[in-house]
């Protein structure tokens, strides 16, 4: 994924010269993922550089480039270190489209690495999507395959609203793919169905997409038939593939790796009861984190979701 | 000292040379050889404890760790001055500071192991935890401050942050505040050069850090941070300074990051060779050594079995968290609030119930 997400970034580098990319270390290091590897050595480093160690200066200038008719693409370190940028996100970047009735666009990409599993101390393993999607005026897309990570990229860039762009860090290389070369793009706010399925419905995204299928090969040798799907954006929320999928399935369960309360899971399972409350054979389950500060390696296997994990509260939704 | 090392001429504080030399007898603080003897041996169990936890990290048997290396006489001169009552508020890369306020290498092991349980620093006295949002530590310092002076104590709080720190709004704003409130604050930044890869020239168009201290109202003096009696005076100097309720006080050490930023950066880059062996010949426990030496205080037999003693004792220590218990699942759950809500309770009920269900799987 990591080199999906490189490729995608020197497409729009080398097709709009309005494109500029920066953060802390991501100019002449590459990013501490190595994400921007190689892109200032040849875009140069007024095109691709480092940034001094200040979340909401970062983004706060971006809302300032992306005004004036630049579309930076910015990295923040990690998801837990974002907060400092949030007063810049929340009262900027989602508002001046909205405050200058239109005259004035943020388009620009804050892009950052989110999740556990890899062993990360403090603040470096956390899933916040919810918050983002509680904010309105920005989007926010997370990819599942290195494919995915370039095309939706692509278009992040290209959107004339912010979106945020989060990576799910676990999987930056775990996941290998053939990516095509040349420039694709996939559209924002669209669901993908990775596997149609008729038992029940499973929504997740990031790195659970393939803990689900893990998951999915236990649920077959018990002959439960699951229809999986990626939601590839978290806002705007694709209702119409989720609603269908119920109404076909009658099941309904949520995967994330999130705190539990006020989350995306929550926010789908209210989809649901609204929209295909009729056809559900069982109540919506929500599969997610606690609600508790991401422990800590020794005990981060009690928080994350298992494929084990997943089978379990998915046979008991199927019993039910 | 302030104002003879106006930070706005760039001058830096200096006691000894590369060599060991006094080289400003009139700047070198009254401290015995005895105390100079004791923070050296300090300083050298501190590399010594630094040096195997990157090795401890490298067998796999520990998370990512930030060494120390090369920066030992911030902590080692720091370890001296801070007194039982005085605060520390960290950030991450101080273990001799943090030693000397009672934590252990085992806490310290546990933490890096990933286990909470290292942070809670249970037998050491106004230690805060390691802080790794950069700068936020900062601002505690202030309201910690603000708290000595509400109730009239005499206590000092020291808070530590990084070259690349000062860039962040938070060490603007804790400095802001700090003059403002007249706090007792000592403000220590380890300018080791490199904020991750990032060198400091990328982070500040000032000639210097300390001269930041003057826009805020404050008295700043850059010190060389690799020399152990120019760190011990300046910071006594500043203790004094704020204990006498004259406010804050802004430190800029300059050292060098000998090592990694952490176990899981590569150096090579982002600088060269030739810039590592040019800071390589300041470096502090070398220079204290050749003073020690010279004063016939300490010889290289001592120092070798002294590091021998230092290993196992280290070792010992790293068995100690080795050989913890294993974390459960209520160590996740009940920290989280004073008073637990109900539904985590719940949450954890339910868990258990599915640790149940796996283990009749097997
Ligand atoms: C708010 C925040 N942003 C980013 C990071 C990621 N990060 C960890 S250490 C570091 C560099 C810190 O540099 P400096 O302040 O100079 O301290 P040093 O590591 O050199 O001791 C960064 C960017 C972080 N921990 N917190």
């Amino acid at each position: 994924m990591v080199q999906a997400v490189n490729n995608a970034l020197e497409i729009k580098l080398a097709d709009d010269e309005n494109v500029v990319i920066y953060g802390e270390d991501a100019g002449v290091e590459g990013g501490v993922f190595r994400v921007t590897e190689g892109l200032q050595q040849k875009f140069g480093e007024k095109r691709v550089f480092d940034s001094p160690l200040a979340e909401s200066a970062i983004v706060g200038t971006a809302v300032g480039m992306a005004i004036a008719g630049l579309r930076p693409v910015v990295e923040l370190q990690f998801c837990g270190f974002v907060y400092p940028a949030f007063n810049q996100i929340i009262s900027h970047a989602a508002r001046i489209h909205n405050r200058t009735r239109g005259k004035y666009k943020t388009p620009m990409v804050i892009r950052f690495p989110y999740g556990g599993g890899i062993n990360a101390l403090e603040h470096h393993s956390e899933s916040m999507e919810s918050i983002y999607g509680h904010i309105p005026g920005i989007k926010v897309v997370i990819p599942s395959t290195p494919y995915d990570a370039k095309g939706l990229l692509i278009s992040a860039i290209e959107s004339d609203d912010t979106v945020i762009f989060m990576e799910p860090k676990r999987i930056y290389r775990a996941i290998k793919q053939e990516v095509a070369e040349e420039k694709y793009s996939i559209p924002i706010g669209k669901a993908k169905v990775v596997s149609a399925g008729t038992d029940i419905t499973i929504v997740a995204y990031g790195a659970m997409i393939r803990e689900v299928q893990k998951a999915m090969v236990m649920a077959k040798s018990k002959n439960i038939s699951v229809e999986l799907i990626d939601l590839r954006t978290i806002y705007p929320l694709d209702k119409e593939t989720i609603v269908k999928s119920v109404q076909k399935t009658g099941r309904l369960m949520i995967v994330t790796e999130e705190p539990n309360t006020f989350g995306v899971a929550a926010e789908i399972t209210a989809i649901a009861n609204e929209e295909a409350f009729l056809y559900l054979e069982a109540p919506v389950k929500r599969v997610t984190g606690f609600d508790v500060i991401v422990p800590l390696p020794a005990s981060e296997h009690f928080y994350m979701q298992t494929p084990e994990k997943i089978f379990y509260e998915l046979e008991r939704v199927m019993k039910f | 000292m302030f104002k003879e090392y106006n930070p706005i001429e760039n001058k830096i504080f200096r006691i000894i040379d590369n060599e060991g030399k006094v080289i400003n007898t009139e700047g070198k603080p009254a401290i015995e050889d005895e105390k100079v003897l004791k923070a050296y041996k300090d300083m050298l169990f501190a590399r010594t404890a630094d040096i195997m936890a990157v090795s401890y990290q490298r067998q796999g048997r520990m998370y990512t760790y930030p060494p120390n290396y090369g920066q030992e006489a911030v902590s080692g001169a720091l370890a001296q001055i801070m007194r039982e009552e005085d605060w520390l508020v960290p950030a991450f890369r101080e273990l001799g500071a943090w030693l000397a306020k009672g934590a252990t290498l085992k806490d310290l092991f546990l933490y890096f192991k990933g286990n909470e349980e290292g942070t809670a620093f249970r037998n050491a006295k106004k230690l805060l935890p390691i802080s790794v949002p950069i700068a936020s530590q900062l601002l505690h310092a202030v309201g910690i401050g603000y708290s000595i002076n509400y109730k009239q104590e005499k206590d000092v709080v020291f808070t530590i942050v990084g070259d690349g720190g000062t860039s962040e709004g938070d060490f603007h704003e804790a400095l802001n505040f700090a003059a403002v409130w007249k706090v007792p604050v000592i403000f220590i930044v380890q300018n080791n050069q490199f904020a991750i890869s990032v060198p400091v020239k990328k982070q500040t168009a000032s000639v210097n850090i300390a001269v930041k201290s003057i826009a805020y109202g404050m008295p700043g003096i850059k010190v060389d941070g690799n020399d152990f009696f120019a760190m011990y005076a300046a910071l006594n100097r500043a203790q004094e300074f704020a204990r006498n309720g004259n406010g804050p006080v802004l430190i800029e050490a300059l050292t060098y990051r000998k090592g990694a930023h952490t176990t899981s950066d590569d150096p090579t880059k982002y600088r060269t060779k030739e810039e590592e062996e040019f800071w390589a010949q300041t470096d502090p426990l070398k220079r204290l050594f050749l003073y020690l030496k010279q004063k016939n205080l300490f010889s290289d037999n001592e120092e070798s079995e002294l590091i021998e003693q230092y290993k196992k004792e280290v070792d010992r220590q790293f068995d100690e968290a080795e050989n913890s218990p294993a974390t459960q699942l209520e160590d996740v759950f009940k920290y989280m609030y004073a008073d637990m809500p109900e539904d985590l309770k719940v949450q954890q009920m339910e868990y258990e119930k599915f640790l149940k269900w796996k283990e009749s799987q097997q």
